[in-house]
Protein backbone atom coordinates (compact mmCIF):
# COMPACT_ATOMS: atom_id res chain seq x y z
CA UNK A 1 0.00 0.00 0.00
CA UNK A 2 1.50 3.88 -0.72
CA UNK A 3 -1.21 5.67 0.68
CA UNK A 4 0.30 8.82 2.22
CA UNK A 5 -2.39 10.09 4.07
CA UNK A 6 -3.06 6.75 5.32
CA UNK A 7 0.40 5.57 6.54
CA UNK A 8 0.56 9.08 8.34
CA UNK A 9 -2.44 8.78 10.04
CA UNK A 10 -1.70 5.50 11.24
CA UNK A 11 1.66 6.25 12.36
CA UNK A 12 0.19 9.66 14.29
CA UNK A 13 -2.98 7.19 15.62
CA UNK A 14 -1.10 4.09 16.52
CA UNK A 15 1.56 5.21 19.64
CA UNK A 16 -1.85 6.25 21.37
CA UNK A 17 -3.43 3.06 20.62
CA UNK A 18 -1.03 0.88 22.12
CA UNK A 19 -1.02 3.38 24.92
CA UNK A 20 -4.41 2.56 25.58
CA UNK A 21 -4.37 -0.89 25.15
CA UNK A 22 -1.43 -0.92 27.52
CA UNK A 23 -3.36 1.05 29.65
CA UNK A 24 -6.35 -1.07 30.09
CA UNK A 25 -4.16 -3.99 30.87
CA UNK A 26 -2.59 -2.33 33.80
CA UNK A 27 -5.66 -0.73 35.44
CA UNK A 28 -7.47 -4.15 34.78
CA UNK A 29 -8.61 -4.39 38.23
CA UNK A 30 -9.17 -0.80 38.71
CA UNK A 31 -11.56 -0.08 35.35
CA UNK A 32 -13.91 -2.21 33.55
CA UNK A 33 -11.58 -3.82 30.89
CA UNK A 34 -8.69 -6.20 31.56
CA UNK A 35 -6.51 -8.48 30.25
CA UNK A 36 -8.14 -9.90 27.21
CA UNK A 37 -9.66 -6.67 25.97
CA UNK A 38 -6.21 -4.78 26.28
CA UNK A 39 -4.29 -7.64 24.72
CA UNK A 40 -6.77 -7.31 21.91
CA UNK A 41 -6.59 -3.37 21.58
CA UNK A 42 -2.33 -3.78 21.62
CA UNK A 43 -1.87 -7.11 19.05
CA UNK A 44 -4.53 -4.72 16.89
CA UNK A 45 -2.19 -2.22 17.02
CA UNK A 46 0.44 -3.99 15.58
CA UNK A 47 -1.84 -6.04 13.41
CA UNK A 48 -3.15 -2.69 11.66
CA UNK A 49 1.04 -1.59 11.40
CA UNK A 50 1.45 -4.91 9.45
CA UNK A 51 -1.67 -3.90 7.03
CA UNK A 52 -0.33 -0.77 6.24
CA UNK A 53 2.82 -1.04 6.28
CA UNK A 54 3.31 -4.15 4.74
CA UNK A 55 4.52 -7.68 6.61
CA UNK A 56 8.30 -7.08 6.52
CA UNK A 57 8.18 -4.10 7.83
CA UNK A 58 5.76 -5.68 10.73
CA UNK A 59 8.29 -8.01 10.94
CA UNK A 60 10.85 -6.13 11.69
CA UNK A 61 9.52 -4.26 14.60
CA UNK A 62 8.64 -7.36 16.25
CA UNK A 63 10.33 -10.94 14.73
CA UNK A 64 8.27 -13.79 14.68
CA UNK A 65 10.73 -15.59 17.06
CA UNK A 66 9.94 -12.55 20.02
CA UNK A 67 6.07 -13.54 19.20
CA UNK A 68 6.62 -17.02 19.91
CA UNK A 69 8.41 -16.51 22.74
CA UNK A 70 5.96 -14.14 24.56
CA UNK A 71 3.12 -17.02 23.20
CA UNK A 72 4.72 -19.29 25.48
CA UNK A 73 5.81 -17.18 28.29
CA UNK A 74 2.25 -16.19 28.79
CA UNK A 75 0.81 -19.51 29.76
CA UNK A 76 3.95 -20.39 31.90
CA UNK A 77 3.14 -17.21 33.91
CA UNK A 78 0.21 -17.85 34.80
CA UNK A 79 1.59 -21.09 36.06
CA UNK A 80 4.31 -19.61 37.96
CA UNK A 81 1.87 -17.38 39.50
CA UNK A 82 -0.25 -19.83 40.60
CA UNK A 83 2.76 -21.62 41.83
CA UNK A 84 3.45 -18.91 44.02
CA UNK A 85 0.33 -19.77 46.66
CA UNK A 86 1.85 -23.52 46.56
CA UNK A 87 5.46 -21.92 47.52
CA UNK A 88 3.95 -20.15 50.27
CA UNK A 89 1.95 -23.79 51.84
CA UNK A 90 -1.41 -22.83 50.78
CA UNK A 91 -3.12 -23.82 47.30
CA UNK A 92 -3.08 -23.30 43.99
CA UNK A 93 -3.51 -20.02 42.33
CA UNK A 94 -4.53 -18.68 45.93
CA UNK A 95 -4.13 -15.05 46.16
CA UNK A 96 -4.80 -12.96 49.84
CA UNK A 97 -4.80 -16.56 51.42
CA UNK A 98 -0.90 -16.89 50.53
CA UNK A 99 -0.29 -13.70 52.03
CA UNK A 100 0.37 -11.95 49.01
CA UNK A 101 0.34 -8.24 50.13
CA UNK A 102 -3.45 -6.43 48.43
CA UNK A 103 -1.99 -3.05 48.86
CA UNK A 104 -4.32 0.36 49.03
CA UNK A 105 -7.57 -0.49 46.88
CA UNK A 106 -7.93 2.13 44.01
CA UNK A 107 -4.20 2.40 43.54
CA UNK A 108 -2.19 0.85 40.75
CA UNK A 109 -0.11 -1.69 42.45
CA UNK A 110 -3.18 -3.13 44.11
CA UNK A 111 -4.95 -6.47 44.15
CA UNK A 112 -2.14 -8.69 44.74
CA UNK A 113 -1.27 -11.55 41.68
CA UNK A 114 -4.48 -9.89 40.02
CA UNK A 115 -1.96 -7.34 38.14
CA UNK A 116 0.68 -9.58 37.34
CA UNK A 117 -1.53 -12.50 35.72
CA UNK A 118 -3.54 -9.64 34.08
CA UNK A 119 -0.48 -8.64 32.68
CA UNK A 120 0.78 -12.25 31.40
CA UNK A 121 -2.42 -12.86 29.35
CA UNK A 122 -2.52 -9.23 28.29
CA UNK A 123 0.97 -9.93 26.68
CA UNK A 124 -0.30 -13.62 25.45
CA UNK A 125 -3.63 -12.62 24.11
CA UNK A 126 -1.76 -9.78 22.13
CA UNK A 127 0.55 -11.83 20.20
CA UNK A 128 -1.94 -14.48 19.68
CA UNK A 129 -3.87 -12.13 17.53
CA UNK A 130 -0.91 -10.67 16.24
CA UNK A 131 0.85 -14.77 15.43
CA UNK A 132 -2.75 -15.56 14.08
CA UNK A 133 -2.86 -12.33 11.29
CA UNK A 134 0.56 -13.45 10.55
CA UNK A 135 0.20 -17.00 9.81
CA UNK A 136 -3.28 -16.01 7.70
CA UNK A 137 -1.34 -13.63 5.75
CA UNK A 138 2.16 -15.53 4.99
CA UNK A 139 0.01 -18.21 3.75
CA UNK A 140 -1.60 -15.99 0.62
CA UNK A 141 1.74 -14.93 -0.38
CA UNK B 1 -39.77 -48.06 8.57
CA UNK B 2 -36.75 -46.47 10.60
CA UNK B 3 -38.35 -43.36 9.18
CA UNK B 4 -41.41 -44.04 11.63
CA UNK B 5 -39.44 -45.26 14.68
CA UNK B 6 -37.23 -42.31 13.93
CA UNK B 7 -40.58 -39.90 14.51
CA UNK B 8 -42.12 -41.45 17.42
CA UNK B 9 -38.68 -41.27 18.76
CA UNK B 10 -38.55 -37.90 18.42
CA UNK B 11 -41.41 -37.21 19.54
CA UNK B 12 -41.04 -38.92 22.94
CA UNK B 13 -37.73 -36.88 23.88
CA UNK B 14 -39.20 -33.50 22.74
CA UNK B 15 -42.36 -34.48 25.40
CA UNK B 16 -39.63 -34.76 27.57
CA UNK B 17 -38.16 -31.86 26.78
CA UNK B 18 -40.98 -29.45 26.64
CA UNK B 19 -41.94 -31.20 30.18
CA UNK B 20 -38.67 -29.74 31.44
CA UNK B 21 -39.11 -26.23 30.18
CA UNK B 22 -42.49 -26.44 31.73
CA UNK B 23 -40.65 -26.66 35.24
CA UNK B 24 -38.23 -24.09 34.52
CA UNK B 25 -38.27 -21.18 36.97
CA UNK B 26 -39.39 -17.74 35.21
CA UNK B 27 -36.38 -15.43 33.60
CA UNK B 28 -35.23 -12.78 36.37
CA UNK B 29 -37.39 -14.56 39.14
CA UNK B 30 -35.66 -13.90 42.73
CA UNK B 31 -35.91 -17.66 44.24
CA UNK B 32 -34.17 -19.76 41.03
CA UNK B 33 -31.34 -21.91 42.21
CA UNK B 34 -28.89 -19.59 40.10
CA UNK B 35 -29.74 -16.75 42.75
CA UNK B 36 -28.16 -18.05 45.50
CA UNK B 37 -25.35 -16.77 48.02
CA UNK B 38 -22.57 -17.36 45.92
CA UNK B 39 -23.75 -13.63 43.98
CA UNK B 40 -23.99 -11.89 47.47
CA UNK B 41 -20.62 -13.32 48.86
CA UNK B 42 -18.46 -11.98 45.62
CA UNK B 43 -20.69 -8.65 46.06
CA UNK B 44 -20.04 -8.17 49.76
CA UNK B 45 -16.36 -10.01 50.04
CA UNK B 46 -14.62 -9.00 46.74
CA UNK B 47 -12.83 -5.82 47.93
CA UNK B 48 -11.59 -7.27 51.29
CA UNK B 49 -10.73 -11.03 49.63
CA UNK B 50 -8.43 -9.28 46.52
CA UNK B 51 -8.22 -5.74 46.91
CA UNK B 52 -9.35 -4.96 43.21
CA UNK B 53 -11.97 -2.42 42.87
CA UNK B 54 -12.91 -4.25 39.72
CA UNK B 55 -15.05 -6.69 40.35
CA UNK B 56 -15.31 -8.36 36.89
CA UNK B 57 -10.94 -9.00 37.65
CA UNK B 58 -11.52 -10.55 41.04
CA UNK B 59 -14.10 -12.99 39.84
CA UNK B 60 -12.19 -13.35 36.34
CA UNK B 61 -8.85 -13.66 38.20
CA UNK B 62 -9.21 -13.90 42.03
CA UNK B 63 -12.27 -16.60 42.49
CA UNK B 64 -12.44 -18.39 39.31
CA UNK B 65 -8.36 -18.26 38.44
CA UNK B 66 -8.68 -21.80 37.14
CA UNK B 67 -11.28 -21.34 34.43
CA UNK B 68 -9.09 -18.47 33.24
CA UNK B 69 -5.84 -20.65 33.51
CA UNK B 70 -7.60 -23.09 30.97
CA UNK B 71 -8.98 -20.32 29.38
CA UNK B 72 -5.10 -19.34 28.22
CA UNK B 73 -3.71 -22.38 27.16
CA UNK B 74 -7.10 -22.64 25.06
CA UNK B 75 -5.35 -19.61 23.20
CA UNK B 76 -2.18 -21.67 22.90
CA UNK B 77 -3.86 -24.62 21.45
CA UNK B 78 -5.75 -22.48 19.19
CA UNK B 79 -2.08 -21.30 18.00
CA UNK B 80 -0.75 -24.45 17.84
CA UNK B 81 -3.66 -25.95 15.87
CA UNK B 82 -3.25 -22.97 13.42
CA UNK B 83 0.34 -23.50 12.68
CA UNK B 84 0.12 -27.18 12.39
CA UNK B 85 -2.23 -26.37 9.36
CA UNK B 86 -1.02 -23.48 8.16
CA UNK B 87 2.94 -23.40 8.70
CA UNK B 88 5.11 -24.84 5.84
CA UNK B 89 8.20 -26.41 8.01
CA UNK B 90 11.65 -25.63 7.40
CA UNK B 91 13.28 -27.47 9.66
CA UNK B 92 12.68 -31.13 8.45
CA UNK B 93 13.43 -30.18 4.23
CA UNK B 94 16.75 -30.93 4.61
CA UNK B 95 16.34 -34.48 6.18
CA UNK B 96 13.59 -35.59 3.33
CA UNK B 97 15.61 -35.24 0.47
Amino acid sequence: MTDFVLKRMVALVLPFVQMLGLYVIFHGHLSPGGSFSGGIITGLSLIAFSLVFGLERGHEKISERLMGLIESFGALWYGAMGLVGVLRGTTFLMNKGAGVPLGEPGRLFSGGLILLITLGVGLKVASTMVTLFNALMEEEE
Amino acid sequence: MANKVAIVLLVCIGMVVLLAISELPLYGSPDTPAQNYVAERYIQGALDDTGALNMVAAIVIDYRAYDTLIETTVLFTAIIAVFLVLKKGTEGKGEQK
